[in-house]
């Protein structure tokens, strides 16, 4: 009938296959070129990782530490409370700054110079007057007293403290002065300069003093933003997911909706950012810099990526199961809530962890809605100004201060944690309620 | 050819003359502007197993889905004529689909046990449609299914272990008991034994043969000894036509029709 068949009449010459040791090389070497190739973009790829890690955590681990000087502090009634009333208002509004200036020049008396005594007070962190503060507060019978107290020691004498100051550089290009090198050997060699962890980094909000500046208001304000996200994109995302996959007709409205949700994937963040900032903030009036709108901007940004997800995750189901229960007489909600759901959220639920993880990087949305300001507490509610990790990171690698270099770093490792924390949580889901079959 | 379908009708079955349980009329099933059947007129009567037969692509498989309205999830699919549930027509709007296969219970050519526990597999029909009130009540169903489909002493020690676990034989049977837990008039098969081995096969047949007392069975099957072994009638369709149906043996022995005796004795198909 065919040539094939014409051909293969008796007496026809038949081809077998050559076996020849030398094809048989080649094959076997091409397939080990392949393995090798393989194996190299694993190394590279685990190489670049560890660099990266390597570097942030190179960079970062000396944030979670601080520099402390212990000095001879005399809480001084004549600054503290000249009328000697006890008065609790009086002991809050006192000048605990003007106290310490005037302890640092009692500890060091040879320092008479304007000049010099500048330096000197930039020993201390400004804010270390507020310590202060808040310890007289809360036992008022400190005043008259006199003690060796740990003061915060400034970014300055930190960095020197951290070895981030070279001292052969020469005396105009460093930020610390000899005078002050000297100072800081005499209190070092009397065992006054000491390092603790950093507690302030994991309990307070941003700063202008790198010492005081901390990462909570950012976690704060990410946990609120991502609960937002959270709570509108996974109903809406799954109920959307689910109507288009198993109840809507397929038609060309449905089609030109699921091209529209592929798009929408691709949209660059940012106009996301534009669309909050136009809808939420302009027409609707909502507060500006809050993690309401945020989570909203990026719950639009992450509805796409659940929907997608969702979706395969159902189409995923064997039609098989949906058979059998519709075959019981189940009716087509009984058979999604019952039988496809189910198998489908291992799917749906690592969709929505990787939608959520993206979210969590996200900065450029979150520009356009005021999400970038300088915010220093811990927000309190979904309508607080707030701000969140990556912005953080964003603004403290714009400091100058070489102090918020290694915060920059240590902030990267705490959203890191974040998102492997997240990576856990999916693989975890995943194998909670992963059926087999 | 519905003449001649009418003529190669003989009502010589054991069964008394009852009324037919289903009666297909004028049956047409489109997909898109494909038509896949054309004009069926088939009998299904009680308490009989109805094999329907014809190769692949003939519309056995199309027409079994119309009897408990399976096509109704098919968008592209369109369903013409009449079929009737004892006088009720099943596509009438108000009979309702969900209803419908809670009456016409069906049992698939792959075994599709639900990613569940044996006993919540055949639970889960009663469950959904409340005929049972109580667990014992459900326990009792699950039993008496399970002893129906002649699993219950294979699998009474494992009840709560998955129904996936089982092997494809044992599978299908669960897939039976789950479909009488219902308590369906009409059982519908779809080639039930074709992913089994010849044993598992034999136990199934022997199965459908017990159940023929209480249920009324249609099979299809590709296996042209398994629709002598296992029914009372057996209907031919080729390229969408029911070409003819009637008793069994007479079909085996004395088709009326050239292309059913071409089919059966092996020559196309």
């Amino acid at each position: 009938m065919t040539d094939a068949i014409m051909n293969s009449k008796p007496g026809a010459e038949i081809r077998r296959p050559t076996l020849s040791a030398d094809r048989l090389k080649k094959r076997y070497a091409a397939e080990r070129r392949f393995r090798l190739y393989g194996l190299g973009s694993i190394i590279a790829a685990g190489l670049m990782l560890v660099f990266l890690v390597g570097s942030i955590t190179g960079t970062g681990y000396s944030a979670f530490l601080q520099t402390y000087i212990k000095l001879n502090i005399s809480f001084d009634p004549e600054y503290l409370d000249p009328a000697g009333t006890g008065d609790v208002e009086q002991l809050r509004t006192a000048d605990y700054g003007g106290m310490i200036k005037k302890n640092l020049r009692d500890n060091f008396a040879e320092v008479t110079s304007r000049s010099d005594k500048r330096k000197l007070y930039n020993f201390v962190s400004p804010n270390a007057g507020f310590d202060l503060r808040n310890m007289v507060i809360e036992n008022p019978s400190l005043v008259g007293q006199s003690l060796d107290l740990w003061i915060k020691a400034s970014d300055d004498i930190d960095m020197l403290r951290k070895g981030y100051v070279d001292r052969t550089e020469e005396e105009s290009n460093r930020r610390v002065t000899d005078t002050e090198l000297g100072w800081y050997d005499r209190l070092d060699s009397n065992d006054r300069i000491e390092t603790r962890f950093n507690t302030d980094f994991f309990s307070k909000a941003d700063s202008r003093e790198p010492e005081e500046a901390g990462i909570l208001g950012a976690v704060t304000g990410s946990l609120l933003t991502m609960a937002i996200t959270l709570l509108l994109s996974f109903p809406i995302g799954v109920m959307a997911a689910i109507y288009l996959e198993e109840f809507a007709p397929k038609n060309a409205w449905t089609d030109l909706i699921e091209v529209n949700i592929n798009n929408l994937a691709a949209v660059p963040s940012i106009v996301f950012g534009l669309l909050g900032l136009a809808l939420f903030l302009n027409f609707f009036g909502f507060p500006r810099s809050a993690p309401l709108v945020g989570g909203m901007v990026l719950a639009l940004m992450t509805l796409p990526t659940i929907i997608i997800a969702s979706r395969s995750a159902l189409k995923a189901v064997p039609p098989s199961i949906r058979e059998a229960a519709l075959g019981l007489g189940a009716s087509r909600l009984q058979v999604v809530t019952h039988h496809v759901l189910p198998l489908a959220m291992p799917g749906i639920l690592t969709g929505t962890i990787i939608g959520m993880a993206q979210a969590l990087g996200e900065t450029a949305p979150l520009l356009m809605i005021g999400m970038i300001a300088f915010i220093v507490d811990v927000p309190g509610s979904f309508t607080d100004p707030a701000t969140v990790l990556p912005v953080q990171i964003y603004l403290w690698a714009d400091s100058p201060e070489r102090a918020f270099v290694e915060r920059t770093s240590a902030a990267i490792m705490v959203l890191l944690a974040f998102l492997i924390f997240m990576n856990i949580l999916a693989v975890m889901l995943r194998k909670k309620f992963e059926r087999r079959w | 050819m519905s003449e001649k379908t009418k003529m190669a009708k003989p009502d010589t079955s054991a069964a008394p003359q009852a009324t037919p349980k289903m009666k297909g009329d004028k049956v047409k099933v489109f997909y898109g502007n494909k038509q896949a059947l054309m004009d069926v007129d088939l009998d299904i009567k009680p308490n009989e197993v109805t094999a329907l037969i014809g190769p692949s692509g003939c519309g056995k498989s199309t027409f079994l889905r119309c009897l408990n309205r399976m096509n109704d999830v098919i968008d592209i699919c369109r369903v013409e004529g009449k079929i009737t549930l004892d006088d009720e027509d099943i596509y009438d709007s108000s009979l309702d689909p969900v209803q419908l296969r809670a009456r016409v219970g069906m049992v698939f050519q792959k075994p599709n046990p639900f990613p569940k526990s044996i006993y919540d597999n055949v639970a889960y029909g009663p469950r959904i449609h409340g005929t049972a009130q109580s667990k014992a009540d459900i326990d009792e169903i699950v039993e008496s299914s399970l002893t129906k489909a002649g699993l219950f002493g294979e699998v009474k020690d494992r009840l709560l272990e998955p129904g996936t676990g089982l092997s494809g034989g044992q599978q299908q049977r669960l897939c039976i008991a789950r479909a009488i837990a219902v308590n369906p008039e009409v059982i519908l098969m779809d080639e039930p034994c074709s992913a089994l081995d010849p044993i598992a096969t034999a136990k199934i047949e022997e199965l459908i043969d017990e159940l023929r007392e209480n249920y009324t069975i249609v099979i299809v099957t590709h296996s042209m000894q398994q629709a002598a072994r296992v029914s009372q009638r057996t209907a031919f369709f080729h390229l969408g036509e029911l070409v003819e149906v009637g008793d069994t043996e007479q079909i085996f022995t004395n088709p009326s029709d050239t292309r059913t005796q071409g089919y059966i004795t092996g020559r196309f198909g």
